[in-house]
């Protein structure tokens, strides 16, 4: 009786544990089963490089090439942005920062991460976007760089509290031996600490990236959504993340648009594995 | 400056410093924006009531509720799922290389861009198992999202029970499911709380997911049951202020509001428990 | 008459060899002391006996060990976690009262009704000397006592199974010397109904409560015999320079 209870709950608990990679696989079979329809009709050549993207257009024209490079250029801006802001900040925090700021300035950035995506997309829309028309003259203010700020500061806690990890996983003894030498605390931390860190600091700056690449919401509400080749960083963009998040609700089941989304879908999602996967090995190769 | 080190360092400082207002302030200022102006929305009627004339007047009582169906779905599929899994990670595999495994898929489990989580649940949940646009679908999806959310809570609260407890369980001729049942869950309840009270909050701010697997634009009734759409209140924040023209400033900011005060108040309450009981811990 | 039987026993954790080849006979009813330095595989040893080390990763073993004359390897393990009780290095109280810290093998093994768990308990900690102490306090928390009343309560909890034998890893490295004599008197007591082994980094405390004690040096065992013999006329060189303070 006991043993055959036994038998059951290390089963239930052998499946809920294969559970998270069945789900993986899942999201990828479904992206791939709904995805895939579209290159039966589509060169898969064409569907990347293409430079037009009008789904509903007869015949449709599904290039996702002005999407990437949307997603590309947002995301670059707010690595720009985010990647020293948040390797600064957390290097304060782990370093500089007097135990009693320190637990503010973490708390602050654990509000931050709290924040819906969508509130902040909305307060962007009604503080940032106008305020980005007026600092550039621009016929709208719903461009890359808006986009780009936004999400450099969504990207922000990532960065910081996995870099801050890394930071403080260093061992003191290296500080101290800095510090003997002679060596100014800044000195200690630029040639010493940091370096010893930056496995880890790359996979806090890969998640931040990963984040962004992935958001949709804010992005959605203040890049523009126009789904043209970008020129400059102040005009308006789409990214791969809006496009489907604006479309599919307007896309029939399985029509060619509905397809065209899910293969978008697929690039996302090989985007975010690849960048996890390194992540994952750059924080494990830290740890050892 | 090469040659004076006290000063390249206070700089150095000054910029490192810097770079935290940069983040801390206009973080404060988000707040205060949404709090300042949003309060003014926040009657009893605005909670309470159904919106009305297409969201221009009215209340939000709907997508309340409608967030709330959907968070509480998802956490009932998530952490039964979620802990049982963290028992499997800590408990019964430890050491293997099926665990490397699991531990790579939660962590692109938990890496995938909310909107992907959105197709998969329309293509799995809405088109496949013939769910629809509804509740159920919904709050799988979400709850398939915040699955990673609870496992790593869940793990870090199992690991933090001493394993000599588990030896004395284990010799006084328990065995492994009672050591677990008896001991080590009892041990770790207050981190899985903090875990799944986390996942909550992430679950109601989240728009991508519920996009195409339940949300209503604009459904002024209550659900019916779990094949029924609903209204959620991220997506309702969305509708009105980029869909619907002429919406009153004040309905978009206290709509802002009240989403950031449901996520805010279940953050609060996640890290209460977590302090609460680090400082009760006797080991 | 013969507890355990352990034959030609070899353990290794991934590479490193533990035990090399031990075979002893622990007899019925005595209090058998394990001595020797740090990583001579004494605890492994011990461990081995209700197979704790195969929580362990890396674990691999080779070998034969008999309890009453059954090969105990292939033996229901939590049926024989039951009849062989374990004190450990540090004192271990669960996070749970007195009562329900001596209570809970008992209820793991299906006793549910509470007069029951009561008598068990009170006898529990009546044998290991601790009832006059905390019968008042029962139902607070087992933190709250002192380390030595703690030890003797992690005793009174492998008591309450009713085990046969008990293993002692250790058991009063963490005490000071009155609390330590409580705990040795209290195993003198023991032995009447159980069978002990001790294993101990306290020469003296061996001399002091061993009816025999083995000496295991680099995972092997150097020798076993009458304490009194071990003490004064040691067989092996390595004995003597061990017991004479030379190393360990």
């Amino acid at each position: 009786m006991r043993k055959c209870k036994e038998w059951i709950i290390e089963k239930l608990v052998f499946l809920c544990g294969m559970a998270s990679i069945v789900f993986v696989g899942l999201i990828f079979l479904f992206l791939l089963k709904e995805g895939l329809a579209l290159f039966a009709t589509v060169n898969p050549l064409e569907f990347l490089a293409g430079k037009k993207w009008y789904p509903i257009s007869e015949p449709p024209q599904m290039g996702i090439l002005p999407l990437i490079l949307g997603s590309l250029l947002v995301t670059v801006g707010a690595a720009v942005i985010s990647v020293p802001i948040g390797v600064s900040c957390a290097i304060y925090i782990a370093e500089v920062a007097p135990a009693s700021i320190k637990n503010k300035l973490k708390a602050g950035i654990e509000l931050l991460a709290a924040i819906p995506s969508v509130v902040l997309g909305f307060i962007g829309m009604v503080t940032l976007v106008p305020w980005i028309k007026q600092l550039f003259h621009l016929p709208t203010g719903l461009t890359a760089l808006s986009g780009s700020i936004m999400l450099a500061f969504m990207a922000m806690p990532t960065i910081v509290s996995i870099a801050e990890d890394a930071l403080y996983s260093v061992p003191k003894s290296y500080r101290e031996g800095a510090l003997a030498l002679g060596a100014t605390h800044w000195q200690a931390i630029y040639r010493v600490i940091v370096p010893a860190a930056s496995s880890g600091i790359v996979a806090a700056v890969m998640l931040g990236i990963g984040r962004v690449i992935g958001e949709t919401m804010a992005v959605m509400m203040i890049t523009g959504n126009s789904a043209v080749m970008p020129e400059s960083i102040l005009q308006p963009v789409r990214t791969l993340t809006a496009t489907i998040a604006a479309e599919m609700g307007e896309a029939v089941v399985g029509s060619e648009h509905y397809f065209g989304l899910f293969a978008v879908g697929i690039v996302l999602f090989v985007i975010s594995f690849m960048i996890n996967v390194t992540a994952d090995l750059f924080l494990h190769k830290n740890r050892s | 400056m090469k040659k004076n080190p006290e000063r390249s360092q206070k700089i150095a400082f000054f910029f490192l410093l810097l770079a935290n207002l940069l983040i801390v302030v206009p973080v404060g200022l988000i707040i205060v924006i949404i709090v300042a102006k949003g309060f003014p929305a926040l009657t009893w009627e605005f909670i309470s009531q159904m919106p009305r004339q297409g969201m221009r007047a009215g209340g939000i009582f709907p997508a309340i509720i409608g967030t709330i169906y959907l968070v509480g779905g998802a956490i009932l599929f998530a952490l039964p799922i979620g802990v049982l899994a963290a028992i499997y990670l800590c408990e019964y595999a430890t050491h293997s290389r099926m665990s490397r495994v699991v531990k790579l898929a939660i962590v692109n489990l938990a890496g995938v861009p909310s909107v992907v989580y959105g197709l998969f649940g329309l293509a799995l949940f809405v088109v496949f198992c013939k769910f629809g646009v509804s509740i159920l679908s919904g709050a799988l999806t979400l709850g398939i999202m915040i699955l990673p959310i609870i496992i790593t809570a869940s793990r870090e609260a199992l690991e933090s029970v001493p394993p000599a407890f588990r030896e004395v369980s284990l010799s006084l001729g328990a065995s492994k499911w009672q050591t677990i049942r008896n001991i080590v869950l009892p041990n770790a309840i207050p981190g899985i709380l903090t875990g799944a009270i986390l996942g909550l909050g992430r679950a109601s701010g989240e728009t991508a997911p519920i996009l195409f697997t339940v949300a209503a634009f604009y459904l002024p009734r209550l659900p019916s049951s779990v094949f029924d759409q609903v209204m959620a209140l991220p997506y309702h924040l969305y509708v009105i202020s980029t869909q619907v023209p002429n919406v009153d400033e004040k309905i978009r900011y206290g709509t802002a509001l009240v989403l950031l005060l449901l996520v805010l108040f279940m953050n609060s309450v996640a890290i209460l428990i977590r302090n609460k009981f680090r400082k009760q811990k006797r080991w | 008459m013969v507890k355990f039987s352990v034959k030609k026993l070899h353990v290794w954790f991934g590479a490193a060899h533990i035990l090399r080849g031990v075979s002893l006979d622990i007899l019925s009813n005595e209090i058998l002391s394990v001595i020797g330095p740090a990583n001579s595989g004494k605890t492994t040893f011990l461990r081995m006996l209700n197979r704790l080390n195969e929580l362990e990763p890396g674990f691999r073993m080779n070998g034969a060990i008999a309890l009453d004359g059954a090969d105990s390897l292939s033996e229901d393990v939590e049926r024989l976690r039951k009849r062989i009780g374990m004190v450990f290095a540090m004192p271990l109280p669960l996070p749970l009262s007195i009562f329900d810290n001596v209570a809970y093998g008992a209820r793991m093994h299906g006793i549910r009704k509470t007069a029951r768990l009561q008598g068990i308990v009170e006898q529990a900690l009546r044998e290991a000397y601790l009832w006059d102490e905390v019968k008042d306090r029962l139902p607070t928390s087992a933190f709250n006592l002192s380390g030595g009343q703690q030890q003797r309560l992690c005793i009174a909890r492998t008591l309450a199974v009713q085990p046969e034998v008990i293993l002692f890893d250790e058991p009063c490295s963490g005490l000071d010397p009155i609390s330590t004599a409580k705990v040795e008197e209290a195993m003198l007591k023991l032995k009447r109904q159980y069978t002990l082994i001790l294993v101990t980094n306290n020469v003296k405390q061996a001399a002091r409560v061993g009816d025999r004690t083995a000496f295991f040096l680099n995972g092997e065992l150097i020798e076993v015999n009458k304490t009194d013999k071990i003490f004064t006329v040691p067989a092996d060189k390595r004995t003597e320079d061990y017991i004479r303070g030379k190393f360990g």
